[in-house]
């Protein structure tokens, strides 16, 4: 057992984990914030993805542990009162069907936005679905997910 | 109106802030349990010793149930024929439920499940085709025939014919939200269920004969699922009737997941079929007879798999008038997974059988496909028969082809296309168009009924519920716009609520693309009499004739004047007036004999047509989808933006089936394609770049909701172009015809180019 703390959403949380307590479980159990998902388990769908020091990281191949006294940004922590441009975009334009994947593609577009900003690339049609590849979704076709990260980027 | 509008699923914000909530999502009491199955680790043979003294032993275990412990019905299926929870003396494929464990955590349960020490008398396992067919292993006494004419004769009299055989892959759902269920223990024996479901009743009636109770002390609720495809029709079934068994032993409230692999390993997926052909045709490319077997693997246990196979005949024409066919189906039981619905649910793969023969025929004759395509469409005038005796009436698809023909410059792409295949000698291009004709309507017939429940309350607010599930389709939102639409009042004055057998009992699956069409026509029936109240009161009050009451923009006219919906409400509250109804619906002119073959087993048809561009590396076989046009009839939408979501979602997954997706068993019947490490659903960089869909301007010409069709289901068939795209740039290779089988993988290309160099 490993004692844990980590800024979630801008709020300091501790708790007395098992060591391989996964960050996913830590963040769907002990903090009971349901909105990060499990699709797969091993790293691929993006179902889990959220942000570990600003940075996309699936959840459920990282340990709690490892993210002690990181600063964690789950989907919940996203909106600002009002909604984020990347949630407003995938309402908008339909970028969800089921919506289990959509968490985690707004989390993985917000990143990907931000890095190409910093980087000083522009994110455009062809970048966006290649940086897709690690997130899953078996509803839409991606054809409007795509719409929707390229809109918020022009408004991010 | 709000019906015809493009209003965003209505649970869309919820999602983009993460506040939707999925049955695992739901919270529970800190005493709850956690479930997993121990699974065979054979495909076929009996059980000699079950040791379950470690699992019992592990941490945090409390309970471990087998057949033996279940106190009633061991019985899962949805068919008639049985299908045990927990096996008894034999287990049928690797993956097979044996026992239950009851821990304390989800991962506890899991890693027990693990400890089983079991030994087997193994029995050699039919897997294959081939070996179900050695065995005489199958469900149903023998093959099932639809026929008509005389197949044989015209074939034997036609100038032309093509014969060969097609292999087509299964496919798993992959339903991003595993299975999942959820049981509160209540009051007096009776059980509150939460399954991600897409039937219900069907969870309802299974727990209570596994806890021995009246289905009236069951009750499962059911507000989304994240994916179902078909997937969550039947094989969520073992996850609830567990989560029941152990709340009701236990006291406490038990949920269960599958992990992915597990679900993989453990539940349904799309039939695999071989579909052999031998077609008789004139010089000018008509068919004058066409013989079908469809082989299909079924699986284990029947569950809905003689449905499945009926379909997959009743689509063997596609959109084609062939006056002599024979189809002979044969339904074989092996020891694999149980073959299960999936979005189509057999009419893709029938559907794929006569677009390849189709193909086929196009290639012998030397022609474009299209020509011969169109030269054998469904006319409305003497060519309307299908092989089962409905008449085609509906048929739009002369004019849908003209139309997708020319917004796709098809013509001219033909000859691009050309041009590089000569050019390229290593990148091949191909290009394919496919047309859908998907019959509309269960074909058990009495499953076409629904029935909804609406209040309105004093302040004007109202209450919705009706039998359909939300598995990402947008049902809810198009059922709420049709309440709105009846009130005339705004959508958001309309409450949409989960699915609960307490409120609409004995409901059908949210199947078979019949969501909107069913539970739109009984949402509709239950407003239309709360609003017939309504008007008959303001028009006693104003003394004028009811007829001349409408309601719209959130006001009631009547008289001259305009009252505010709310006003009225409440009045017709203070003068004691009923405001919540009932309404119920059922499908007419359905008539239909499923051992003959023959009726009128659809309401209506719905049509799309696709054309798919794609380029194949020669050298490697491996390829991509470089554009797709499609054009898909939803009659008078209800909601354009969600049947625009449903037609590119079904393209892709159906693309997917027929060209990555691959299903692979070793020689033990190990599933060992059970990850998506190892099989390839479509990402986005597998989607075509250039990806236009636009909807048929037109209108149901049945009296449906609103004159909208179904769009569930038939899109996914839009993807049968992507395969024969292929086939065509395999085709530019060398004389001989590609033969391609499904799902075209890489490997196959590339065996198919070998082939056709000869
Ligand atoms: S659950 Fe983490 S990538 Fe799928
Ligand atoms: S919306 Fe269902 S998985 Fe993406």
């Amino acid at each position: 057992m490993s004692t844990v703390s980590m800024t979630v959403n801008g709020k300091v949380v501790a708790s007395v984990v098992e060591d391989r307590t996964l960050l996913v479980d830590f963040i769907r159990e002990h903090l009971r914030l349901t909105g990060t998902h499990v699709g797969c388990d091993t790293s691929q769908c993006g179902a889990c993805v959220v942000h570990v020091n600003g940075k996309a990281m699936k959840s459920c191949t990282m340990l709690a542990a490892a993210a002690d006294g990181a600063d964690v940004t789950t989907i919940e922590g996203v909106a600002n009162g009002d909604l984020h441009p990347m949630q407003k975009a995938f309402n908008d334009n339909h970028g969800l069907q089921c919506g289990f994947c959509t968490p985690g593609m707004i989390m993985s577009g917000i990143d990907m936005v931000n890095r190409y900003k910093a980087e000083g690339k522009t994110l455009d049609e062809a970048a966006i679905r290649a940086e897709l590849e690690g997130n899953i979704c078996r509803c839409t076709g991606y054809h409007n997910i795509v719409k929707s990260i390229q809109q918020a980027a022009g408004e991010m | 109106m709000s019906v015809s509008k493009p209003h965003p699923h209505d649970a869309a914000p919820l999602h983009v802030t993460g506040a939707a909530r999925y049955v695992d999502d739901i919270p529970t009491p800190a005493n709850s349990l956690h479930l997993a199955f121990g699974v065979s680790s054979i495909a076929n043979g009996h059980l000699k010793a079950v040791n379950l003294d470690a699992v019992l032993c592990a941490p945090g275990v409390k309970h471990v149930l087998t057949a033996g412990d279940l106190p009633f019905s061991n019985d899962v299926s949805p068919s008639p024929s049985p299908e045990p929870l927990l096996a008894e003396n034999t287990v049928h494929f690797v993956g097979q439920p044996i026992f239950l464990v009851v821990a304390d955590t989800h991962l506890n349960a899991r890693k027990a499940a693990r400890l089983g020490q079991i030994t087997y008398d193994e029995t050699d396992a039919i897997l294959t085709i081939d070996q179900a067919l050695a065995a005489d292993s199958r469900f149903e006494e023998g093959s099932r025939i639809y026929a008509t004419g005389d197949a044989r004769e015209a074939i034997e009299n036609a100038e032309k014919t093509v014969h060969s055989v097609i292999e087509i892959g299964g496919q798993e759902h992959f339903y991003l939200e595993g299975q999942v269920a959820l049981a509160f223990p209540q009051e007096g024996g009776d059980m509150v269920v939460h399954s991600s479901s897409q039937h219900p009743t069907e969870i309802q009636h299974k727990i209570a004969d596994a806890l021995g109770v009246p289905m009236h002390a069951v009750r499962c609720e059911v507000r989304r699922m994240g994916g179902g495809f078909g997937g969550k029709e039947s094989q969520g079934n073992a996850l609830a009737v567990s989560c029941a068994l152990a709340a009701k032993l236990t006291g406490r409230p038990c949920s269960m997941r599958y992990d992915r692999d597990d679900d993989f390993m453990i539940t349904g997926k799309r039939h695999d079929f071989r579909i052999a052909y031998t077609a008789g045709f004139s010089a000018d490319g008509r068919l004058q007879g066409v013989e079908f077997k469809q082989y299909t693997r079924c699986g284990w246990s029947m569950d809905l798999s003689l449905p499945v196979a009926d379909r997959a005949m009743l689509h063997a024409d596609n959109a084609y008038y062939i006056p002599n066919m024979r189809i002979e189906s044969h339904r074989l039981k092996t020891n694999t997974q149980s073959a299960t619905a999936f979005r189509g649910f057999g009419g893709p793969q029938g559907m794929l059988g006569i677009e390849r023969v189709l193909d086929h025929v196009a290639h012998a004759l030397g022609k474009d496909p299209v020509e011969i395509r169109k030269r054998n469409y469904y006319d409305p005038a003497a060519r309307q028969k299908t092989h089962y005796g409905q008449r085609v009436e509906d048929f739009i698809l002369h004019d849908m082809t003209a139309q997708l023909t020319e917004t796709s410059a098809y013509d001219d792409r033909r000859k691009s296309v050309a041009d590089w295949n000569i050019e390229n000698p290593i990148l091949k291009k191909g290009l394919a168009l496919t047309p859908v004709k998907f019959g509309i309507s269960f074909t058990l017939t009495h499953l076409n009924q629904a029935g909804a429940l609406v209040h309105v309350y004093q302040d004007g607010s109202i209450h919705m519920n009706h039998g359909g599930t939300e598995m990402g389709q947008g049902l809810f939102q198009k059922i709420a716009q049709v309440a709105a639409s009846r009130f005339g009042v705004a959508l958001d004055r309309v409450k949409i609520t989960a699915t609960d057998t307490g409120k609409v009992p004995n409901t059908s699956a949210t199947a078979a693309s019949s969501g909107s069409d069913l539970n739109g026509m009984a949402v509709r029936a239950a407003c239309d009499i709360i609003r017939d109240r309504l008007a008959a009161f303001v028009a006693d009050r104003a003394q004028v004739d009811p007829e001349k009451v409408s309601f719209d923009s959130g006001l009631i006219h009547v008289g001259g004047d305009s009252l505010p919906f709310e006003d009225v409400v409440k009045d017709a509250y203070m003068e004691r007036i009923s405001l919540s109804s009932t309404g119920f619906y059922k499908t007419p002119k359905l008539e239909w004999d499923r051992i003959k073959g023959q009726g009128r087993p659809f309401f209506y048809f719905a049509y799309g047509i696709a054309a798919t561009e794609v380029v194949v590396d020669t050298l490697t076989g491996e390829y991509r989808i470089l554009r797709a046009d499609i054009l898909h009839d939803c009659g008078a939408s209800l909601n354009p933006a969600l049947d625009i979501g449903q037609i590119e979602g079904g393209y892709v997954q159906g693309a997917g089936w027929l060209t990555t997706e691959e299903l692979w068993w070793d020689a033990k019947g190990r599933l060992q394609t059970h990850a998506p490490a190892t099989y390839k659903i479509p990402a986005c960089s597998d989607c075509p770049d250039i990806f236009n869909v636009a909807l048929w301007e037109g209108e149901n010409t049945e009296d449906t909701i609103y004159r909208s069709k179904a769009v569930g289901e038939p899109p996914l068939m839009l993807g049968i172009s992507a395969l024969l795209a292929l086939s065509d740039a395999v085709s530019a290779c060398g004389p001989g015809y590609p033969n391609l089988d499904a799902p075209a993988t890489p490997e196959r290309v590339l065996d198919a180019i070998e082939r056709v160099r000869g």
